[in-house]
């Protein structure tokens, strides 16, 4: 495309200016005339029967408006839906009740709902309500879910195994049989809360006099909540309305349906009056979905210089209690398919279980099946280096896909549009000063000082497509995305997106493609995003898609309007529209570049339709649908440094250098921000956080006291860089940044914790590394 | 309990109970939604104002212990239309993504630039220990104060 203004330009964040004045639009700001407060009941058992449920004291209390039970909703509310169907592989979707029936599967499985006239009425009402439980045996550990002798969560699940996906791909058992060097590991990659700052919440409102029903809720996709609460309550689509203009972060946990959600509207529809409900932190650390969470054994073969000839890989992912709307898909699709990493690994056969426990359901979380991916390869790249001695980048660089071979078919059967590894790899030695670095390691060995490096050369895949592929592994909708360009009768632009970005920046970004692509100012080009009413059915904000998907429609619309415009601009100029050229907002024939009209007197021409060339119709708007032929491929280089104190296992960061290649950028500014972001909670799932279950299924860290969010005290500054390999798959060259951080950060820092120890004969500590899990390696170490 | 509350510069009189948080206060009775919640465990700081010129997280604090007191929320810390430096500081520097934690976030960083007025990186973190922000890893958070306090000082 045309080298313009804007685009990659740091434009300051046209979202900014009511955020940081306190005149956001989040979910709880809104209100009402009327409303009654929603507080749920929730099981502080983990595995239990339902043996009576007495209401009465809370409907006696004043201010209680209504008490449900699941037995009170059953013909009302259909149950919470799973919309990844893996096909071939066993799957089965046992039935998920937004009030349990008969039992209860995790603490914070949803028993009762009470609606009140304020919310600490009807969460004292919440209290009163008298649960008689069987308390029944637990199981927490996937993989002990599946031996002979585990509490069975269901009778139509045996074992709990709700899955059995496999990919195998080559001849494993031949490349083992000739493999020179042989590795064999078991890895956990544990369980995270995704933790957005704002909790979910809804305010759902039906009108039993026209029988609408409007939601504002916390959703990262409302097209796709109000295909799903169409589903579920039986109000058409076309009577619902769902809203969600601001939305406090995501990162994954505000795609799927819930039961709150639900649940505030079948209540509105039964009492004809607007129900709130924002749940707590408490709430939403046990009933939010949570992500990660697999036991993985490996099996790596590999020749004695260091290539790697196969990989066979068995995971345990735990999907919690119930299936939830894409799990099903994140740790087969999303994880499978990427463990060729950005390496010619020829052969990989991979079995995933998906195993029902007595722990909340996990989904998608930032990453959402590529970091266990990338954790585990790029933990087996620097075993395989320590094994045969030789240097974490060079063994790396051994295996890289070379930049000629793009685009370039793996072994799993994805096309990775392009790359060019071996430069991110490069520039990240050089910044880090590599040569230097590990003289000083040797020097500060000498003196009983423990420095690391660890590495992460990662690939990850973004914006998800095409549909037909998104059709082939099951999952149950499209993957492409919408906009609509409306120019006014003034030349102002409104475009309405099916992305819904939640910090991301899009109202930025594409306004930048826009006024770019149009020749306007870009205070004249508005992006309105979260109302289904005012825009066309989109598929929302995830999975690094909005740039790369979204982003494209908008330009494709925005070129229709081109189109459009220059027909009427060469009528108006009375020329053949091949005599008209159209720069920086003007219409001129060419050879004449006086002959011109402004695009905002096209655009009013337009609109008087005084005089249309013929065929051409009034108005200008115009609207598209982008399903990408492919998916991006970003990738990158990320270098941490550290130095760990083997009497205390405290690691402190030294330094970090993240090297992204995520195509052509839009707004530096904010994906270096996006880069961060990422980098921080990837670093914290390698140091800092875990979900932690006792062996009875309560949940022990379910507040913010007790589950490690970094703070700005945790964190090390990062050092940010670029290369630039432009994707052939959208115009724009641009490939995606919002989950690389998170992608590449767990390995590079686990990679240099280890590194640090390797003196002392450690070469793996299941993450987090926190100081006493440090503290013990070293001490069975040191015995 | 009857209370009267100075906010933002306008005097407010209202009968409360004793046990509303003051967050509930300038939320759901003076309409005032500029200040978030983020937890229930007095971690996240998301609510937090300043009450009688001191950063305090609002989940903490019921509001008839505010009877009395002046308090500033983020609706209040633009003057004349003009931004608060640390506001602008948050814009020009990218330190904010969703938004959920930016008026908290801001409002503490108003309380330290009163104290430090030209703190150290180091001190800037320590200070920004009670809130949490998902989104940024911090890094242009605390480019944001850095901003703000080389405007504030010139």
């Amino acid at each position: 495309m045309a080298v313009t203004k804007l685009f990659g330009a740091s434009v300051k964040r046209r979202e900014d200016p009511r955020l940081i004045t306190g005149r956001g639009n989040f979910t709880d700001h809104i209100k009402l005339p009327g409303t009654l407060f929603m507080a749920l009941k929730r099981s502080p058992h983990a595995h239990a029967r339902i043996v009576r449920i007495d209401t009465s004291k809370a409907r006696a209390m004043p201010g209680v408006v209504a008490v449900y039970t699941g037995q009170d909703l059953v013909d009302k509310l259909a149950p919470v839906p799973c919309a990844w169907l893996v096909p071939d592989s066993d799957l089965k979707v046992p039935t998920y009740r937004a009030l349990a029936v008969d039992k209860v599967r995790y603490v914070g499985d949803a028993v009762a709902a009470v609606v009140a006239e304020n919310r600490y009425i009807a969460e004292d009402a919440a209290e009163a309500i008298e649960v008689e439980y069987e308390v029944l045996p637990a199981v927490v550990d996937q993989e002990k879910a599946t031996q002979e002798g585990a509490p069975q969560l269901y009778d139509d699940v045996p074992n709990n195994i709700a899955f059995h996906w496999k990919l195998h791909a080559g001849d494993f058992d031949s490349a083992w049989n000739q493999a020179e060097v042989k590795l064999t590991r078991r890895f956990i990659n544990h369980r995270l809360i995704p933790s957005a700052m704002e909790p979910r919440g809804a305010l759902a409102y039906f009108n039993p006099g026209t029988g609408d029903l409007t939601i504002w809720c916390t959703s990262q996709n409302p097209h796709v909540h109000r295909l799903l609460l169409s589903a579920v309550t039986g109000i058409p689509e076309t009577r619902i309305r769902v809203i969600a203009t601001d939305v406090g972060g995501g990162f994954g946990s505000k795609i799927p349906m819930y039961a709150g959600e639900m649940l505030a509207s079948a209540i509105s529809r039964d009492l004809g009056r607007p129900i709130k409900w924002f749940e707590s932190r408490r709430e939403n650390y046990v009933a939010t979905i949570h992500g990660r969470d697999h036991i993985q054994y490996v099996d790596v073969a590999a020749t004695r210089d260091g290539k790697i000839t196969g990989i066979r890989v068995k995971s345990y992912a735990n999907l919690g209690a119930y299936l939830s709307t894409a799990s099903p898909g994140v740790p087969t699709w999303l994880f499978g398919l990427m463990l060729c990493g950005a390496y010619t690994i020829p052969v990989v056969h991979v079995d995933v279980y998906g195993v029902v426990t007595n722990t909340t359901p996990t989904d998608a979380y930032r990453g959402a099946g590529r970091p266990e991916a990338t954790y585990l390869l790029e933990r087996v790249m620097d075993l395989l280096a320590r094994e045969l001695r030789m240097d974490p980048a060079e063994i790396r660089r051994k295996n890289f896909i070379p930049k000629e071979q793009f685009p370039y078919t793996t072994a799993t059967g994805l096309q990775y549009d392009s790359g060019d590894y071996e430069a991110t790899l490069d520039r990240a030695l050089e910044l880090v000063n590599y040569q230097q670095l590990r003289r000083e390691q040797e020097e500060l060995r000498a003196q009983g000082r423990y420095l690391g490096i660890g590495f992460s050369t990662y690939v990850e895949v973004c914006g998800l497509a095409p549909s037909a592929a998104a059709g082939a592994m099951g999952f149950q909708g499209g993957l492409w995305e919408s906009a609509t360009v409306r120019v006014h009768p003034s030349g102002k632009v409104s475009v309405f997106t099916g992305s819904n970005p939640h910090g991301q920046g899009e109202e930025t970004t594409f306004a930048q493609l826009v006024a770019d692509e149009l020749g306007v100012p870009i205070d004249d080009v508005e992006i309105v995003h979260g109302d289904t009413e005012m825009i066309p059915f989109g598929m929302g904000t995830y999975g690094s898609r909005s740039l790369a998907v979204g982003g494209t429609a908008v330009i494709m619309a925005t070129r229709k309007i081109k189109d459009k415009a220059t027909k009427i601009a060469a009528h108006l100029l009375e020329v053949a529209p091949e005599d008209v050229a159209f720069e920086n907002g003007r219409f001129f024939v060419k050879g004449a570049p006086d002959r011109a009209k402004t695009f905002q007197e096209v655009a009013g021409a337009a609109y008087l339709a005084w005089s249309m060339p013929e065929g051409v119709t009034p108005g200008l708007e115009e609207t598209h649908f982008h399903d990408p032929i492919n998916n991006t491929f970003p990738f990158g280089c990320h270098i941490c440094v550290v130095e760990v104190d083997p009497d205390t296992g405290r690691v402190s960061f030294r330094k970090y250098v993240a090297v992204d290649d995520v195509g052509n950028v839009v707004n530096p500014m904010i994906v270096d921000g996006q880069v961060h972001g990422g980098i921080a909670q990837g670093l914290a799932q390698a140091v800092y956080e875990f979900a932690a279950y006792d062996e009875s299924g309560q949940l022990l860290t379910a507040t913010m006291m007790d589950y490690a969010i970094p703070k700005a005290t945790m964190l090390p500054r990062f050092d940010v860089d670029r290369t630039v390999t432009p994707t052939p798959v959208n115009p724009m060259g641009a490939k995606g940044a919002g989950e690389t951080g998170t992608i590449a950060s767990t390995p590079a820092v686990a990679n240099a914790i280890i590194d640090a120890l390797s003196p002392l004969g450690i070469d793996h500590i299941d993450i987090p590394l926190t100081p006493e899990r440090i503290w013990r390696a070293v001490q069975e170490r040191r015995g | 309990m009857q209370i009267t509350v100075k906010v933002n510069g306008v005097s407010h009189t209202h009968d409360v109970e004793p046990r509303m948080l003051l967050v509930h206060y300038l939320r759901d009775v003076l309409n005032l939604t500029g200040t978030h919640i983020g937890c229930d465990t007095s971690q996240c700081g998301a609510c937090t104002i300043l009450m009688n010129g001191k950063a305090v997280k609002s989940c903490t604090v019921f509001a008839v212990q505010a009877d009395g007191a002046e308090i500033t929320t983020i609706e209040g810390l633009a003057r004349d239309g003009q931004l608060h430096p640390v506001q602008e500081g948050f814009w020009e520097m990218h330190g904010l993504q969703c938004g959920y934690c930016t008026p908290g976030m801001i409002m503490t960083a108003v309380d330290l630039l009163q104290r430090i007025p030209n703190p150290s990186e180091e001190q800037i973190r320590h200070y920004l220990e009670g809130n949490l922000c998902r989104c940024t890893g911090y890094q242009n958070i605390v480019r944001a104060v850095q901003y703000a306090a080389e405007k504030m000082r010139a």
